[in-house]
């Protein structure tokens, strides 16, 4: 069924009537549904199996008859993935963490049927002494302002329809109806928005370019080829709502004069996948994809290509490649994909988080979308928080939000009382920023002065606990192994910076792997081919800048500060020994001797360094040194 | 018979018209007055620093070519004139002001008032521990290995100071050789990875039988499905061998080392493409033939007969002079009895059984021009139109 401009408004009001109560503002506890049950289904939840918790309470309504005043809705991610599964129960926005399927008949029984919230269910930081507070309430959330992922955990995006009803496909009737494609670019560029992807660059420029550029063929696409570890920012919001990538892609279609698209997604993201295949198929019933959209003559196509797991091909002259059907490998800019990308055809790339911006922006004007942020960097960042940190989730802050906000504040700080230690942005790419550096405010030059940059948006928290060295030979170990092996210091230096860092985390360092190592960084900073090169020594780089003395210590000490490089250290019992006998008796070489209470000792050229005897000590009286 | 008999009716009828108009008098066109001065096909002329000297370059032109033009040496290992820039082995980076990182100077193109430098401290230090890292994980048998000489590898190394490889103890990848092609081996370990053989199959002789494969530190240039050059699609061209700047692809009849090999350029006497070839030899013996590059009409490819097949020049059992056989035994005759021979027997052939009872063959390895006047004697001298050619088959 085609829609008409007039179904946009029609289709909304229809739908909003049966989603009054979605933890929005505009809840309406009298319309259709006295309760509803929103289960995250992002990939974090699902596979703890939130996907069975959904079917239990469907089934529980359906056997009590209760379809029409208690609805279930499936959403993308709420966030705070440490707590999941989360199951929210409005009106109240209670807030369930870590649900089991069984959870559900209690949840049913006593908080939708018995109108008693169960508090053994609630997540703790939502339980104060005074009340139970909302999900919008807990600390994790207040902090945060929801933009790009403002529909996610609200809508269901499998269902178009509740797309529309939250002004979705508004601003692609505005646009096509009442701006010309100058008059989008320009707001897009009065916005100040730029790319979120991690490189930066004001997007309204790179609208410009393109729809400058000489050609009559021209393409749009969205790169969902998200790599870093540790991150899921554009996952989740392919997954919680697809449709707002797909109709930022028609307007930067028409903005530019293109007419087809293509969202390059990895195939590790199965449900993003399925969410997008029914997304496109959803548009295109309704006309929003395909000739003559909404009857205005603007014609629009959109295809999926699916990426095959390689981390270089989120570089978009590597990503062009890959979807031409070529090796993923990167050339030379210039030319610019805006000038020459896909098939030689000037070429609008934008990232996921980037598109989720642009039907905000347009239908709230330039104006709105800047009082957020700063003023360089307007507009907010996600990023995915994870590490040593309380709440591990995903976050949307406005930029200029400082890292001690997001990492106390919002993340809830360090857990176990450890000490911070840095905080890491940009994935593989980015820079690990120390203690001294934690009210720098999060916004693209901010970082890229201390020596990290924004990224794709990962953000990990390390503690005492973590060696810096370490960490740095983890991000080696991830560039060496996703370089494209096309030019030579990036694949050639990029195994031997891993070397270094292996022989210096395996005691073996020598006087001059520091420099050595610096050389090789300097290189592939210098004469690398793509920014994958460029960026592979910042790891190194940014923790020779602030902890080079952990490095000292590994070379010239033979010690690993942190205690976490095994062959430069050796577990001891302290006079603490109560003599339980427990870690002889978890040994696996048998190297701990002593007699029922007192004290043992470890025979250190036999002890393996696994660490058994440290876990099970109830008096933590085994020491790392 | 008497589609034959049409054949050559078809043939003569061809005959006819291609006597009469070489008998019509060739018209002369009318001398254009040039009245407008047509635009100048020469590119505009672009000012800037190169190395601390004002110079012009042509606009369009990469720093590289307009270095090569100047003769400023810019070390490259991928770079190939016939190919578009792939970038990949960074050797030929240059310091171009406002920018902070080095730039490819094969891929950056020439702009006004750009000031370059060439072989700057920056560029030196960058070019070294490049070569330092591709040196590292490379054999280092240059004592031994066939290549030197020839290697650009060994060449640059020598030329920025590398040594040994200040990455050797870690290790260097091992592999073993293909050798399953019957003209050329490949040697893995040798294989700096620069992508040019992979490029110039694909791209120049369109046969695709190699690829890059596997990625970062592990990426090999293998035949695609891994089935080994004897099963690929290879049809040993030997036009990757040819650009191979390492001794990775070598031919396996090839001078030992290169050191006093002397060129002599000459054109392949195996077809009439007349491909130019340089013949390679040492101490007057024939060593090897490498293609000319830069040189119509091949430039810089050859087949597998002109690259490979060269060694029956030096052969044992070569024919130097005509034999005639006398008595049932072959014995060496001069040309021109050889000759005379010939042409009494086609004489007698012909005066006993006519002219139809002679028919020519000719073959792909003459000219043109010997192969026109091959036909040419069977059709007026002999009298018959039998002739046909090998390339006809």
């Amino acid at each position: 069924m085609r829609m008409t401009r007039d179904d946009i408004k029609t289709i909304a009001d229809q739908t909003v009537e049966l989603m009054n109560l979605r933890g929005l503002p505009g809840d309406n506890p009298d319309g259709h549904f006295k309760k509803a049950v929103i289960v995250c289904r992002g990939t974090g939840c699902t596979s703890s199996r939130s996907d069975k918790i959904q079917e239990r309470f469907e089934t529980l309504i359906a056997d009590a008859g209760k379809q029409d005043e208690i609805e279930v809705v499936r959403t993308g991610c709420f966030g705070l993935c440490e707590a999941g599964p989360v199951v929210i129960v409005h009106p109240g926005g209670t807030f369930y963490s870590h649900i089991e399927v069984d959870d559900a008949d209690k949840i049913f029984n006593e908080h939708l049927i018995g109108e008693e919230p169960v508090k053994s269910l609630i997540y703790p930081d939502a339980l104060s002494e005074e009340a139970i507070l909302a999900y919008s309430e807990v600390p994790f959330t207040l902090h945060q302002r929801r933009i790009a992922l403002r529909n996610c955990g609200h809508i269901d995006p499998e269902r178009i329809e509740e797309y529309i009803a939250h002004d979705g496909y508004r601003a692609l009737d505005k646009v096509l109806f009442s701006m010309t494609p100058d008059e989008v670019i320009e707001t897009v560029t009065a916005a100040g928005l730029r790319g979120l992807g991690g490189g930066g660059f004001p997007t309204g420029r790179k609208w410009m370019f393109t729809k400058q550029a000489e050609g009559a063929t021209k393409y749009v696409v969205c790169n969902a080829d998200e790599g870093d570890p540790g991150a899921f920012m554009d996952r989740s919001i392919l997954e919680g709502d697809p449709h707002t990538v797909i109709e930022a892609m028609i307007i930067a279609g028409y903005a530019i004069g293109a007419h087809q698209g293509f969202i390059y997604i990895r195939a590790e993201y199965p449900i993003a996948v399925q969410r997008l295949e029914i997304a496109i198929e959803q548009a295109k019933e309704k006309g929003l994809l395909g000739d003559d959209i909404l009857g205005s003559g603007f014609n629009f196509n959109l295809e999926l290509r699916l990426g095959a797991g390689a981390f270089v091909c989120g570089e978009e002259t590597a990503l062009i490649a890959s979807i031409e059907g070529h090796r993923g490998m990167p050339r030379n800019k210039p030319p610019f994909p805006a000038n020459a990308g896909l098939w030689g055809k000037p070429t609008l790339i934008n990232n996921v988080e980037t598109y989720a911006n642009i039907p905000v922006i347009l239908l709230e004007g330039a104006e709105s979308f800047r009082q957020v942020g700063t003023e360089n960097s307007p507009g907010t960042k996600v990023f995915a928080l994870g590490g040593k940190i309380k709440n591990i989730g995903l976050v949307e802050v406005p930029m200029g939000t400082t890292l001690r906000q997001v990492v106390y504040d919002i993340g809830g700080g360090i857990p176990n009382d450890k000490a911070f230690k840095a905080v890491q942005t940009g994935g593989p790419s980015g820079g690990c920023i120390g203690a001294d550096k934690l009210d720098t405010p999060i916004d693209f030059d901010s970082l890229k002065a201390i020596g990290s940059m924004m990224g794709s948006g990962g953000m990990i928290v390390m503690d005492e606990d973590n060696c810096m060295v370490d960490v740095a030979r983890f991000y080696m170990d991830f560039i060496t192994d996703e370089s494209c092996g096309k030019c030579t210091p990036c694949r050639e230096g990029t195994k031997r910076m891993l070397e270094l860092l292996e022989k210096i985390c395996d005691g073996k360092g020598e006087k001059g792997d520091i420099a050595k190592l610096e050389s090789l960084a300097m290189t592939a900073q210098l004469a690398s081919l793509c920014a994958l090169g460029q960026t592979a020594a910042n790891p190194v780089l940014s923790t020779l800048a602030t902890f080079r003395d952990e490095y000292e210590a590994h070379i010239e000490k033979k010690s690993c500060p942190a205690g976490v490089c095994t062959s430069l250290i050796s577990f001891f019992i302290t006079e603490a020994c109560i003599g339980c006998t427990k870690c002889a008796r978890n040994c696996p070489v048998n190297c701990i001797s002593g007699k029922v209470k007192e004290r043992h000792v470890i025979d250190r050229d036999a002890c393996i360094k696994c660490g058994n005897c440290q876990e099970v000590c109830p008096v933590n009286a085994v020491i790392r040194k | 018979m008497s589609n034959n008999q049409d054949k050559t009716n078809g043939l003569n009828a061809l005959s006819d018209r291609l006597k009469k108009r070489m008998a019509e008098p060739v018209e002369k066109k009318p001398q254009v007055e040039q009245t407008v001065a047509l635009p100048s096909t020469e590119p505009a002329l672009i000012d800037l620093t190169l190395n601390g000297k004002q110079v012009k370059a042509k606009a369009g032109e990469t720093i590289l070519e307009l270095a090569r033009r100047l003769r400023i040496h810019i070390p490259t290992l991928c770079h190939d004139p016939r190919l578009p820039a792939d970038g990949a082995c960074r050797l030929c980076v240059v310091e171009v002001e406002g920018s902070n990182r080095l730039l490819t100077s094969c891929e950056t193109r020439v702009a006004p008032d750009m000031v370059v430098k060439t072989n700057s401290a920056k560029v030196r230090q960058a070019r070294q521990v490049m070569l330092d890292l591709l040196f590292s994980n490379h054999p280092d048998d240059c004592l031994t290995c066939k290549d030197s000489g020839h290697c650009k590898l060994q060449n640059y190394c020598y030329e920025y100071g590398v040594v040994r490889g200040s990455y050797r103890d870690f290790g260097r990848k091992i592999e073993p050789k293909d050798k399953t092609n019957p003209f050329y081996d490949y040697d893995p370990e040798k294989c700096i990875l620069c992508g040019q053989c992979v490029r110039v199959c694909a791209d120049l002789q369109c046969t695709d039988a190699i690829t890059l494969e596997g990625r970062g530190e592990a990426t090999r240039v293998r035949t695609p499905n891994r089935v080994g050059l004897e099963h690929s699609r290879c049809v040993s061209c030997g036009n990757c061998v040819a650009v191979c700047p390492t001794g990775a692809l070598m031919p396996k009849r090839q001078p030992d080392r290169w050191f006093g090999t002397k060129k002599t350029r000459t054109t392949c006497s195996y077809c009439g493409v007349g491909c130019q070839m340089h013949l390679i030899t040492k101490d007057g013996k024939l060593v090897g033939v490498e293609p000319v590059q830069g040189a119509e009409p091949n430039d810089g490819m050859l087949c597998v007969k002109g690259r490979f097949s060269w060694n029956f020049v030096q052969h044992p059992d070569r024919l130097k002079t005509p034999l005639i056989r006398k008595n049932g035994k072959l014995e060496e005759a001069s040309w021109e009895e050889a000759l005379n021979l010939v042409a009494s027997k086609l004489r007698e052939t012909k005066d006993t059984y006519g002219p139809d009872s002679i028919a020519g063959f000719s073959s792909a390895r003459a000219t043109n021009e010997d192969n026109y006047l091959f036909q040419k004697m069977l059709r007026a001298v002999i009298g018959t139109n039998n002739v046909d050619h090998c390339a006809r088959l």
